[in-house]
């Protein structure tokens, strides 16, 4: 299971712009991904609204799994777009 | 019923704004005219509407909870899957249509509408026997709760949600698409309980003279759009949708008035005002200068965060007065310093070079704090202890907010400058700018709102490194005129001689008080009155601060007249024994008032 733990420095959070482009990228993914703040649930990360409803804010941590053929480029790429400012 | 459970209407977004014509004569107050009722909210995007109501219905009802399909499962999720398909393919062929923001904001929804949880629960609902209507609204259901609990941005996102549900529930029963009209015979004003993207995407200023909603906050989608439209919205408005389609209103952007069959006079005066209005903004631009290129900074007076938005778009070059007291209202124990640091960065950050002044906290008997008792009862609290008189008693509180300052200014390039108010002596001043120094803070400055503190400005100049006079206390003080007594309120006007004769002593004491001059702005409301704004530079003001909305006139004000006439219309106005003869006089100096229509 390969597993990325990134600070969401966006001054919007993961919200507006940034979560869909990150739900865009992991719809994009044939296996499961999901995402987790830090210590809570995972949600499924292809769900814009399961994303939104996170509420995460910025500065806060998140945590993204997946595991599957190419999951570590993709959690690269998620990881690049959940923490780019 | 498609409930929009909207935010509570946020109060008191425009206060801080001033008109402009807060001084001049022949302004009207609101309902002083008999007629229906005028309503208001809060105004979310300036400038004047005028034109029928058109009510939008957003009656998609709710589909019976009762509701179940015949039994065959498969072919429901079927059904739901095509409704939700179809709405998000309308949503973005709108968003392709549309471009620009709505592009973004319609294309975000599309996505809400294909996305694989929201379908995973229909086809949970629907395996149970649930209609595929009943089971899309239960699952847009719990989403919805989820951004309502969220609050804040989330929650104003419900409306995009409640929206896409209808549309969605709207296929699947057969009913119209719930929308608004794309062309119109005549502009209309669009009146809703609250509004969803898709509804505003496609509609221009052809069609739409004003937006008033019931619901929604400044960041609602109305006020975001209305804002990038350049039409005028009011927002949280009690009553908006009563009014009976067709009625002919006027809309203030800008004031959040919303008034139905006004005159034919007052919509003249309206249009006229908003004619004037549009061609000082497009020709005023840049920083602030007179004709003859003599720079006078034109910053914004703002009481948070939230007022940056506006600041900036009326073109401010930094903030002459941040006013910090929202921090400290209605709580029990004072922020700590993280807290006042998280509020202070945004507005340092907003303006990179530029310079920010903030006041600190003031506070007294006439706005007391639970943290902050009285020592005593105070008859008049207008000359209690309050700004800095506080501080000297509570040195901690004082200690708290410099820290706080020193921390956020660290790793910004605003200039950052500090100021107290309520300084009365030579030793406050010293005592202020002493701790200001300690705490890091390499540019404290003063309030001159007390006569003493002007009068013997020379003494103060020296402790500091500038001035800024609040003109409305100044007033007060120097014409023993309480501010909240309505029975005196006729002195409270700061055209009078006596008041100009101070800013001269303060204006004079900082300029030689250094070899190049310290500077002495003003951010009283007087600042915000573009001929007295003339005479505040003639009389040897540096710089001026005002409500946001003030800016444009004031900048083109400045702009049509040398500072030589500038002078002279202080001149003028000092020569005069009464405040309505030194306005008078200055005007008769400022002919390029005239082409400003003010």
């Amino acid at each position: 299971m390969g597993e990325r733990k990134v600070t969401v420095t966006s001054e919007v959070g993961l919200h507006a712009r940034p979560a869909a482009t990150f739900v865009q990228t992991a719809a994009k993914a044939a296996f499961d991904v999901t995402v987790a703040k830090a210590g809570g649930k995972p949600v499924n990360a292809k769900s814009i609204l399961s994303v939104l409803a996170l509420d995460v804010r910025q500065n806060e941590s998140i945590v993204i799994e997946a595991e599957g053929e190419g999951a570590d480029e993709l959690l690269d790429r998620l990881a690049e777009i959940a923490s780019a400012p | 019923m498609a409930a929009r459970d909207g935010r509570e209407p946020v109060g008191g977004t425009g206060s801080g704004s001033t008109e402009p014509g807060d001084t001049r004569s022949g302004s009207t107050s609101p309902g002083d005219t008999a007629g229906p009722r005028v309503l208001s909210g809060t105004g979310v995007s300036p400038g004047t509407g005028y034109g029928p109501v058109y009510v939008v219905v957003g009656g998609i009802p709710e589909p019976d909870r009762r509701g179940r399909h015949d039994g065959d499962a498969a072919a429901e999720r079927a059904r739901a899957k095509d409704a939700l398909e179809r709405v998000a393919a309308d949503l973005e062929a709108r968003g392709a249509r549309a471009g620009g923001e709505a592009e973004e904001v319609l294309f975000a929804q599309a996505m809400m509408a294909r996305d694989p949880g929201l379908a995973d629960e229909v086809s949970r609902l629907i395996g149970q026997g649930v209609s595929a209507a009943r089971a899309v609204f239960e699952a847009f259901g719990g989403y919805r709760e989820l951004l309502v609990a969220a609050g804040g941005y989330l929650g104003e996102r419900a409306a995009d949600l409640d929206d896409i549900r209808d549309r969605t529930v709207a296929v699947l029963t057969g009913l119209p698409m719930p929308g608004v009209p794309d062309h119109a015979d005549e502009p209309f004003v669009l009146v809703a309980r609250d509004l969803a993207p898709a509804d505003t995407a496609l509609l221009s200023k052809d069609v739409v003279a004003a937006f008033v909603t019931e619901q929604g906050g400044p960041t609602s989608h109305t006020a975001i759009l209305a804002r990038s439209m350049g039409v005028p919205a009011v927002v949280g408005c009690a009553g908006a949708t009563t009014l009976p389609p067709g009625t002919p209103v006027l809309v203030d952007g800008g004031s959040g008035e919303v008034r139905p069959s006004p005159s034919a006079e007052e919509v003249g005066r309206a249009r006229a005002a908003e004619e004037a209005r549009r061609a000082v903004l497009s020709a005023a631009t840049g920083p602030g200068a007179t004709a003859d290129g003599h720079p006078v900074p034109l910053l914004a007076n703002i009481g948070g965060p939230r007022d940056l938005e506006a600041a900036l778009a009326y073109g401010a070059e930094g903030v002459g007065l941040y006013r910090t007291e929202f921090l400290f209202l209605d709580r029990d124990t004072a922020p700590t310093a993280e807290e006042q640091e998280a509020a202070y960065r945004p507005v340092f950050e907003a303006f990179p070079g530029g310079r920010v002044v903030v006041r600190t906290l003031d506070a007294g008997a006439d706005k007391p704090l639970a943290f902050l008792p009285p020592s005593e009862e105070e008859p008049n609290p207008a000359l209690g202890e309050r700004g800095v008189r506080m501080f000297r008693r509570h040195p901690g509180i004082m200690a708290t907010q410099l820290a706080a300052l020193a921390a956020a200014a660290e790793g910004t390039t605003a200039e950052v400058e500090v100021m107290a108010p309520m300084v009365a002596t030579a030793a406050e001043a010293e005592w202020f700018a002493a701790a200001c120094r300690e705490a890091g803070l390499r540019r404290p400055g003063i309030m001159i709102e007390v006569p003493s503190a002007a009068l013997r400005a020379a003494d103060l100049a020296g402790a500091v490194e500038f001035f800024s006079i609040g003109t409305n206390d100044l007033t007060q003080y120097a014409l023993a005129a309480d501010r909240q007594v309505s029975a005196v309120a006729g002195l409270q006007n700061p055209w009078h001689p006596a008041v100009l004769d101070l800013v001269v002593l303060a204006a004079s004491a900082a300029a030689s008080a250094s070899p190049q001059g310290k500077g002495c702005g003003v951010c009283g409301e007087a600042a915000a009155d573009p001929a007295l704004a003339c005479v505040l530079v003639g009389l040897g003001v540096t710089s001026l601060s005002m409500g946001a909305p003030a800016l444009p006139w004031v900048r083109a004000a400045l702009g049509r007249h040398t500072l030589e006439q500038c002078a002279a219309a202080a001149r003028a106005a000092r020569s005069a024994v009464s405040a309505a003869g030194a306005r008078d006089a200055a005007r008769a100096e400022l002919p390029g008032l005239a082409a400003l229509a003010l």
